[in-house]
């Protein structure tokens, strides 16, 4: 099935305005919608944001007036530090809930829906199997609050796929997310001074790069692949190689006995380390992430290169903290203006950028006369290869941000100098997405 | 702390899943996920993506910068651990007497099934000592461990870097079938390791043939081994139940050193000679398609195979002229 019509929920959270973005770009896709119960905070083109919460009545209208064929539901709370927990099981049970309530129905236009969960649905206890596979259930009972709102979530979810066997399901279960733009508990945990381990425990734990969250969900909008699937990078690390990886120092302050009573006690502190924490941070995770894999998507970080994505990030926090992507603000009748007047005649160039212009015009130059060198490789010295050699200096993020305004060529050029100087994983990786975007894969 | 668990390196766990196939999920050819299913009590779930059952093809790459494997066993300390300690314990204190070691395959997913027995059982190390060391193509050895080991502290960080696993029916499989690795069994479990120096040399029942059915499933072959001397390395002569429950160990035994030297007594091995017998390996692709579902088969397979372990360890205790020196 071929998804023209789009409606994203939770379009303000990272994944669902990063997925919003990344669609826009196909132009297969004639209307993507998003809904939050805030406003987004990243620039969208042509996604139209409708504030509404999840009540059921009003997205039902939204669904049937626009026709919509495919809902992504990127609105669940993992995280129990997002938000209270009564909160959380308003939006993750009553939410869910609301939305395959709008969703079905005999005229309903919905052809697919597409879940986005977690693999706190699997749970941590001390008898799990050491990778978790999509048909095992979790060994006991859920025991913490976000963990009984994702069960609970699921089966409502798997309900409504048994009611509407003519629409393909999806469920993703990601493993824990990482990366520069995400928020989470574990983030927080990590920027610590010292992170607080639990005493003689090691866990297993398993990470999936913010990208390949957004990867994976866009990949099963674009495919379709009914039934449950696990979302997380190959490799499974032991905290105290994520740490090294890191460059954390670690302490195990928590006893392995009266653990609560010591959590309670740092987060007097200001310390806070959820229940659903607690148990990973002594049994650990492992997914089995195969199902994908064999299901054609390529996943662009493993969890130890997501691991070390952050620690570069981490690094270049003090640095970058101004500009840190937050300078977007969300401002209604602007973004309206855009869309409707007919005044607007490029709409798609009024996006803003991060990099400043000057600084791409640089680049532009440089690659222009790197390009005119006739053996790339063979002569360093030159003119063009000196000019662009500046940019070695810069850090990763920062290059990756100008590859947004490159032509194929330059991309091109730009790739073969990174691989003949620093060879950073993640800038080529980024080169080759922004070439394969613009279809000029060679 | 869960009582009664086991001291010692364990039989496969009973496996907490019962099968249940959901509509319309493919019915997994003879190569089918082991715990698939789900708990009969457990809220309705959506089946998972309909894929190949094969999914070897898909295992993670190895990535070379690491010394941590996917299940956390760490080159570097299982390295370490073995050029000292182990070394010695092989070489000088135990001088470890191997036969059959061409009995282990050279590649693919092998199950070993072992006899079990001591207060902190040297058997398991020296087994993973004596492929590294004798066979033509050495080979690493995953030692499944009792689920108790991953919720005690120091236990849990220390065992899965020396290549412990926690005996998940699932984690077997993986790696018996997907990974193709050696793991090794000791289907007596704890009834093994408790067992009082009186009893010695008599085998205890062998589970509930878990480990046949995992070996079945990854159409891998069982090599059994017979193990003697390790019954007078570190016999036990009585268990204090009280102290046990104190403790939150698994048992609290009375051994020549423990508790006498403290919590290092549990190591003071005494220097019997230890035989290794590695038995002509038994095959278990040869029964059909599913084997693993008829009981019975299952019940007479395992049977067969303590009998033929009691049956060697017989004979390896008769032609032993001394315990020590033998």
């Amino acid at each position: 099935m071929r998804s023209r019509r789009i409606l994203i929920t939770g379009l303000s959270s990272f994944w669902g305005g990063r997925l919003a973005q990344g669609l826009e770009r196909d132009p297969e896709i004639e209307t993507i919608i998003g809904v939050d119960s805030q406003d987004p905070n990243r620039e969208l083109e042509r996604t139209e944001f409708v504030r509404v919460g999840t009540q059921h009545a009003l997205i039902r209208r939204i669904v049937r007036a626009a026709e919509i064929d495919t809902v992504i539901d990127a609105r669940m709370t993992v995280d129990s530090l997002a938000a209270a927990p009564r909160v959380a099981h308003e939006n993750n049970v009553i939410g869910t809930m609301n939305i395959l309530t709008a969703c079905s129905g005999p005229d309903s236009p919905v052809k697919k829906f597409v879940f986005k969960s977690s693999a706190h649905y699997y749970g941590c206890e001390q008898d799990d199997p050491a990778f978790f596979t999509e048909e095992m259930a979790r060994p006991r009972p859920a025991r913490t609050p976000i963990e009984r709102d994702i069960v609970e979530a699921e089966a409502a979810v798997a309900e409504f796929a048994e009611r509407n066997d003519d629409k393909v399901v999806t469920i993703l279960r990601f493993a824990n997310g990482l990366g520069p733009d995400l928020r989470t508990s574990h983030m927080a945990l990590f920027t610590l001074p010292v992170v607080p381990t639990i005493l003689g425990f090691d866990p297993r734990y398993q990470f999936i790069h913010e990208e390949d969250i957004v990867g994976c969900l866009e990949y099963v909008v674009r495919h379709d692949l009914p039934g449950v699937l696990n979302g997380a990078g190959d490799g499974v690390l032991a905290l105290s190689e994520v740490l090294d990886l890191l460059g954390r120092p670690s302490l195990p302050l928590l006893p392995p006995w009266g653990t609560g009573l010591a959590v309670s006690a740092l987060g007097r502190v200001g310390v806070r380390i959820p229940p659903e924490m607690q148990a990973q941070l002594r049994f650990g995770r492992g997914l089995d992430n195969r199902r994908l894999k064999a299901a054609g998507y390529h996943y662009r970080f493993t969890t130890r290169e997501a691991v070390q994505a952050t620690a570069e990030h981490l690094r270049l926090r003090p640095l970058l903290r101004a500009g840190d992507g937050g300078n977007y603000r969300y401002e209604h009748e602007v973004e309206e203006f855009l869309r409707r007047s007919p005044s607007v005649r490029n709409a798609g160039q009024e996006r803003g950028w991060r990099a400043p212009v000057d600084q791409v015009e640089e680049l532009r130059r440089a690659l222009g006369a790197a390009r005119d060198v006739p053996d790339p490789t063979g002569a360093p010295e030159s003119k063009g290869a000196g000019a662009l050699s500046a940019y070695d200096s810069l850090a990763s993020e920062e290059l990756i941000a100008l590859l947004d305004s490159l032509e194929p060529d330059d991309l091109r050029a730009l790739r073969r100098h990174e691989q003949s100087s620093r060879r950073r994983a993640v800038v080529l990786a980024a080169i080759e997405r922004y070439l394969e975007r613009q279809g000029a894969v060679d | 702390m869960r009582r009664g668990a086991v001291l010692g390196v364990a039989d496969i766990a009973k496996p907490r899943y019962q099968a249940l196939h959901l509509p319309g999920e493919r019915l997994p050819g003879n190569v089918g996920p082991v715990a698939s299913s789900i708990p009969t009590d457990s809220p309705r779930a959506l089946a998972p993506a309909q894929l190949p059952d094969d999914l070897r093809p898909y295992l993670s790459g190895v990535e070379s910068d690491r010394q941590v494997s996917d299940w956390g066993r760490s080159e570097r300390i299982e390295g370490a651990l073995d050029q000292t300690v182990v070394e010695f314990l092989y070489r000088y204190w135990f001088r470890v007497q191997v036969e059959g070691i061409e009995n282990v395959p050279s590649r693919g997913g092998a199950l070993l099934v072992s006899n079990h027995s001591g207060a902190l059982p040297p058997d398991a190390p020296m087994i993973a000592a004596a492929l590294q060391r004798e066979h033509p193509r050495p080979r690493k050895l995953h030692l499944t461990m009792e689920h108790f080991f991953k919720g005690y502290p120091g236990f849990a960080m220390l065992l899965p870097k020396l290549g412990g696993v926690p005996a998940h029916p699932a984690n077997v499989h993986r790696l018996l079938f997907d990974e193709g690795q050696l793991v090794l069994v000791f289907p007596e479990g704890r009834k093994g390791t408790e067992k009082l120096y009186k009893d010695r040399y008599r085998l205890r029942r062998f589970g509930r043939g878990g480990f046949v059915e995992a070996a079945m499933r990854a159409r891998a072959p069982l090599v059994p081994i017979a193990v003697v001397g390790a019954e007078e390395a570190a016999p036990i002569f009585a268990h204090v139940p009280l102290l046990q429950r104190l403790t939150g160990l698994t048992y609290f035994p009375l051994t020549p050193t423990f508790p006498w030297f403290g919590v290092l007594g549990m190591l003071g091995y005494l220097p019997a000679r230890l035989h290794l017998r590695f038995l002509e390996p038994v095959a278990t692709d040869r029964w059909g398609e599913r084997p693993w579902e008829d009981r019975g088969l299952v019940q007479t397979v395992a049977q067969e195979i303590r009998e033929l372990i009691q049956e060697n360890v017989l004979e390896m205790v008769a032609g032993r002229e001394s315990v020590w020196l033998g």
